[in-house]
């Protein structure tokens, strides 16, 4: 296969950004997304050229480091996948393509198409936990859990932190990745004692880092890699209700449990 | 005399780390402010001994090269965590756990290590659950088990597919509550490019920041290297595209012995290469052999013409198929270890029967368990007297698609091919490496302060892993290991401290300003700078594709004295040409991929050649060594205890030499034996 | 209004009382196509009804402000969420037309309000509160409420602006009727597919509906 690439490239957060169209040629079907890259920036090297950045780790869907925005798509055409896990067979002979970075406030560009997605760590260390030391547990089948809930809590689980739901969000939205993790501990019983003020917590740090509103129109939860429901987001919107009306205060000072 | 003192405790088996956890020094909690402890890497090694190390006071650095701790490769473990909970029923207790993780490592693990692994592994189950992990259940709200290879209980822990990611998210949050608490500064996109070392004890690391290229100086009382495993030397592996020795191998080269090299995990499960262009394997889980039944062709011609592309699967008879695991290995069949499954499928394709386009392929073939096992048991559970084949395949697709539905995609995906119609093609990969830095029961390396956790050290798995072990070992050595045994090193520093007057206060500016920093970065720079001047002509992946042709035509599933001698002159001389002729684009100051990898692999070319070392030395076949010339009638390895009872500690001592220490394994509850799994 | 989630709530709350008022609204404009006396005196009720004019409206129209300042705040930090827009965006392959834009269908049908205000509102509260003319007569002595809205309805050029404002309402409900029970939590595998139906259903008839009451006066006047 022959192609050609419009791809994103920017030197620093500092500088400004262009597209540059590159033209691969030879390129197997069989190839993925990234390999195919990977055969670009080879190209580039020889010819004393910069090669492109890009973000990427394990090469088999789940790490959540890839994060290409694909002729308009997040993770490209496909549902269901990563940007690693796209094979050249999804494209056709004389495509063009446009690669993107994710692009929202709160992720900036750090080069060409790698961006600092950090506001999602500081999110989880404001509450996607259980407060629980090493060496306090109990016994594990102690706290039965109903297969449903359980079932349940691992779907949202299963989110891995890649992003895509914020890069295809119109409003840059990070609602579908912070309430797959408030919804896991929700459905837990592990998770209740710190339910309410969790969902305060992670809100507010959401809201810090520079993401948009929830519109509702889904689109988070069709370009997921990882399936997560809208339902997650439901409930974390029922969480926060009604912790907004029930939770006393937060003492500045005093051995909480945060 | 050797200079490997293992430190394992007196007593009966046993009783050694319940005796040793009541015994050892402990730090009082004022002075625990007072001690830094770097840590580095962020799986769950890594993650699990931060958080746990902050709870307890300690103040915590962790380095990660990911953007984030959580995307750490121990994301990627699909089939599941071992542990002896004995919730099924079915015999097992601590004792059988440490007495396969032993035969599944033939015999080439410590005892002590092991049977503590066992003993904690409990543990580990009780504290993933109360942090929220949703390990699977059953309808009365129980947790599930599986079985694994190498065993004959139910003892594997799961979360479908992805159990490493949740186990690993569950370490993560840990972590992340402790950074939102302040008692863990996270260093994302950061790379360890050097130990420092003050008077012989580990005393920091210089890291360079990866998006700024700045090097950074960072002191610790203690450094933890939880770097996981070196896989990717063989350059197609099922580790992560960053995977690397390079932690490692800078502590190796400032005086860590490395244990036991050689010893690497051919995983049977994996996808086939297609092509040149792959960058890197994808495992099939080991879960897959539960249903999956592996074969070839019984007759050369139906494999050549499989090969052709004349002939698939599905026409090849019955009586013409060879299930070769099930005929050499009646016992255990399908779930025999990895390191049997692989080199029978070695054997197989060596002999011809190999079944995709390059001959380098067996299949796994879920039909017969689609329509017998599960199709059949559907229909007597709704009422189908006489089902026909078609109604059994649909009947049990649904069963199938229930238990492997995401792996299944995977493979459609990866390769375009449907599982569900034609079996699955798969050939083994490199996955693990149970070899690492050698460390004693405390985990301390041979420098004084110097800890390897998980994947990073030699310790528990022998000379083969078994399958569901390697997060039990990292969750082990990070949560209830390390928290205790530091102690006994730190109770010494605070003791130093006080002794030396030293500043808990005057923390990095003055402590990072000794001339050993200065020295650390020196030689980091200087590095960095000949990679960047070489400006030759070929760029980093064609050195690293070179060695891992050889390490996988050499060293990898099968290894002998001539190839080993061979791979050693040629692995010199692809590093010598590396560099003459490397081409690393870009600067120092700035995001550089390339810089980064083309320092990973400089290591890579200095490990492979001491792996091959330590392969040739070992004139025995055990685990996943596989010599040639050692092996009996049958094709099955012929361990040496009599001269190879012992792990192989290599001391380097300058470019390409190295000097061997051996530490004896000794036995005392387990009766070394021959290991068979017919 | 401080949090994302509380901005949510408040455009959800007002969203569904408006959608509840348009329920009212429609009811009553219904009757004039059945009945012009029963038009008139409920009209004149409306009209006239100290609790509905001196509660409920001041209330509706807090809504209706309230809704769109909402709606506009939120679609300001939306923006500003993304300063960099992608070169290639095909948001139709994973979200609808409508859920996108609110905005474009929110403001055409402020701009219908507008136009509706100016027809109705601003003329009866010229009429009742400063003329100070409650007696709902015309000066033939009827009741003139369904003469006016019969008039409003002759030119063809309103009547067509009218049925696309319609349009533009429908468009706005078809998300906006579902996306309030989402944004308050409520749902549920049970519930929410009947919920999305009868959205739908009340999208499509009560801006159909609004639209025949339109062509109806339009073409029996003519």
């Amino acid at each position: 296969m022959n192609l050609t690439l419009k791809v994103w490239r920017q030197k620093n957060a500092k500088s400004e950004g262009k597209l540059v169209t590159y033209q691969v040629s030879d390129i197997s079907p069989d190839m993925s997304f990234l390999e195919m890259f990977d055969v670009l920036n080879e190209q580039l090297i020889s010819k004393g050229e910069d090669p492109i950045a890009f973000d990427h780790d394990c090469r088999e869907g789940i790490c959540g480091m890839c994060s290409m925005f694909i002729n308009g798509r997040a993770h490209g055409p496909l549902t269901g996948v990563t940007t690693c896990q796209l094979h050249m067979r999804s494209f056709k002979d004389g495509d063009t393509i446009v690669v993107e970075p994710w692009r929202a406030k709160a992720f900036p560009v750090i080069k060409d198409l790698v961006v600092d997605r950090s506001a999602f760590d500081r999110i989880i260390a404001k509450g996607g936990f259980i407060s629980v030391n090493t060496g306090s547990a109990r016994d594990a089948n102690n706290i039965p859990i109903p297969k449903q809930n359980a079932d349940e809590a691992f779907e949202a689980a299963a989110c891995i932190g890649c992003g895509a739901c914020v890069a295809t969000c119109k409003n840059s939205s990070a609602m579908l990745f912070v309430s797959a993790k408030i919804s896991q501990l929700a459905l837990l019983p592990q998770g209740q004692p710190e339910r309410y003020q969790r969902v305060l917590n992670m809100v507010e740090q959401m809201d810090k880092e520079g993401f948009g509103n929830c519109s509702n129109t889904g689109a988070c939860e069709v370009e997921c890699p990882k399936g997560i429901s809208l339902e997650n987001i439901a409930r974390m919107n029922r969480d926060f209700l009604k912790a907004s009306l029930i939770q006393k205060p937060k003492k500045e000072t005093g051995g909480g449990a945060m | 005399m050797s200079k490997l003192d293992s430190k394992i405790p007196e007593g009966p088996l046993e009783q050694k780390w319940t005796k040793y956890r009541s015994t050892v020094p402990l730090v009082n909690p004022a002075n625990k402010r007072n001690l830094e402890i770097i840590v580095v890497g962020s799986g769950l090694a890594g993650s699990s001994a931060a958080a746990t190390l902050a709870e307890m006071g300690y103040k915590v650095k962790v380095f990660c090269f990911q953007d984030s701790p959580r995307r750490a490769h121990s994301i990627a473990a699909q089939g599941g965590i071992n542990a002896a909970k004995n919730y099924q029923n079915d015999g097992d207790s601590v004792y059988r756990l440490f007495y396969d993780t032993i035969k599944g490592g033939d015999y080439r693990s410590r005892e002590a290590n092991v049977y503590r692994l066992a003993e904690v592994s409990g543990n580990i189950i009780d504290q993933c659950v109360a942090q929220g992990v949703p390990l699977a259940r059953e309808y009365g709200g129980l947790l599930s088990n599986r079985s694994f290879g190498g065993t004959q209980v139910q003892r594997t822990f799961y979360a479908a597919g992805q159990t490493g990611q949740q186990l690993l998210l569950g370490a993560y949050s840990a972590l992340q509550r402790q950074v939102g608490l302040g008692n863990v500064q996270m260093f994302a996109r950061h790379e360890m490019l050097e130990l420092v070392t003050i008077d012989g004890k580990a005393r920091g690391i210089i890291a360079r920041n990866l998006v700024t290229g700045e090097l950074e100086r960072h002191f610790g009382h203690a450094v933890l290297l939880c770097s996981g495993g070196y896989g990717n030397v063989f350059f197609l592996s099922t580790n992560a595209m960053g995977s690397n020795v390079t932690a490692a191998w800078k502590a190796h080269k400032k005086g860590a012995f490395f244990g036991n090299p050689c010893f690497t995990q051919i995983h049977p499960t994996c996808i086939p290469v297609s092509g040149e262009h792959q960058s890197k394997l994808t495992l099939m889980s080991e879960s897959l052999r539960n249903d999956g039944r592996i074969w070839v062709p019984k007759k050369k011609e139906d494999a050549e013409a499989i090969r052709a592309g004349k002939k698939k699967a599905s026409d090849i008879p019955e009586e013409d198929r060879d299930y070769y695991l099930e005929r050499r290995y009646p016992a255990f069949g399908n779930l025999v270890p990895r390191d049997v499954a692989s080199r029978a499928a070695k054997e197989r394709c060596d002999a011809g029967y190999g079944v995709n386009a390059t001959g380098q392929a067996v299949f796994l073939d879920f039909m017969y368990n689609m329509k017998e096992k599960y199709g059949r048991a559907e229909a007597t559970k709704r009422g189908i007297s006489n089902p026909t084949d078609a109604q059994l395949k649909e009947l049990g697709k649904e069963v199938i698609k229930e238990k492997y539905g995401n792996l299944f995609d995977m493979y459609k995906q990866i390769t375009g091919v449907d599982p569900y119609e034609e079996p699955m093609q798969i050939y083994p990969a490199v996955h693990y490496t149970m070899g690492g830095l050698w460390v004693d029961y405390n985990l301390m390396t041979t420098i004084p302060g110097l800890y390897a956790l998980g994947e990073a050290n030699f310790s528990d798995h022998g000379a083969n892993r078994l399958g569901a072990s390697a997060l039990m070992q990292g969750l082990a050595d990070g949560y209830f290991v390390i928290p205790y045994t530091i102690g006994a090193y730190l109770s010494t520093e605070v003791s130093r401290m006080s002794a030396e007057k030293e500043k808990p206060d005057a923390i990095d500016k003055i402590k990072t300003k000794h001339p050993a920093f200065d020295e650390a970065e020196k030689a980091v720079k200087d590095r960095i700078e000949k990679l960047l001047s070489i400006n030759g002509t070929k760029p980093v992946d064609y050195f690293h594709k070179r060695l891992g042709k050889v390490m996988w035509d050499k060293c990898g599933m099968a290894r002998n004295a001539e190839g080993l001698k061979w791979a050693i002159e040629e692995i010199r001389k692809i590093r010598e040409e590396f560099w003459k002729d490397v081409r690393v684009p870009g600067t120092n100051e700035e995001f550089n991929p390339e810089l980064e990898k083309a320092g990973r692999v400089a290591d890579f070319l200095e490990l492979g050649e001491l792996m091959c070392i330590d392969a040739l030395h070992r004139n025995e076949s055990c685990g996943g060594h596989f010599r040639e010339e050692y092996q009996t009638e049958d094709g099955e390895a012929l361990r040496d205890d009599e001269n190879y009872a012992y792990v192989a500690a290599w001391e380097y001592k300058g470019d390409g030499q190295y000097e061997l220490h051996k530490e004896e394994l000794k036995f005392e509850a387990i009766k070394i034996a021959q290991r068979s799994y017919k | 209004m401080k949090t994302s989630l509380s901005r949510k709530y408040w455009m959800a709350v007002s969203g569904l009382f408006l959608i509840i008022f348009l329920t009212q609204h429609f009811t009553i404009n219904f009757l004039s196509v059945i009945s012009e006396e029963s038009f008139n005196s409920v009209s004149h009720f409306m009209g006239t009804n100290p609790i509905v004019q001196f509660l409920l409206q001041p209330v509706l129209l807090i809504g209706v402000v309230f809704h769109f300042i909402a709606g506009f705040m939120l679609e300001i930090k939306n923006r500003q969420s993304r300063p960099v827009k992608y070169a290639a965006y095909s948001p139709a392959a994973n979200s609808t037309w409508m859920s996108r834009n609110m905005i474009v269908t929110g403001i055409m049908i402020l701009l219908f309000l507008g136009l509706h205000f100016y027809d109705f509102w601003i003329p009866e509260m010229n009429v009742k509160y400063i003329q100070a003319d409650m007696s709902g007569l015309n000066e033939n002595g009827e009741f003139r409420y369904y003469d006016e809205l019969v008039h409003k309805f002759t030119d063809p050029i309103r009547v067509i602006i009218y049925c696309l404002s319609f349009v533009f309402l429908s468009l706005h409900l078809m998300h906006g009727f579902q996306s309030a029970f989402q944004s308050l939590g409520a749902r549920h595998p049970k519930y929410t597919p009947g919920i999305k139906k009868l959205g739908a259903a009340f999208a499509v008839l009560i801006p159909l509906g609004f639209i025949v009451i339109a062509l109806f006066h339009y073409l029996s006047s003519h």
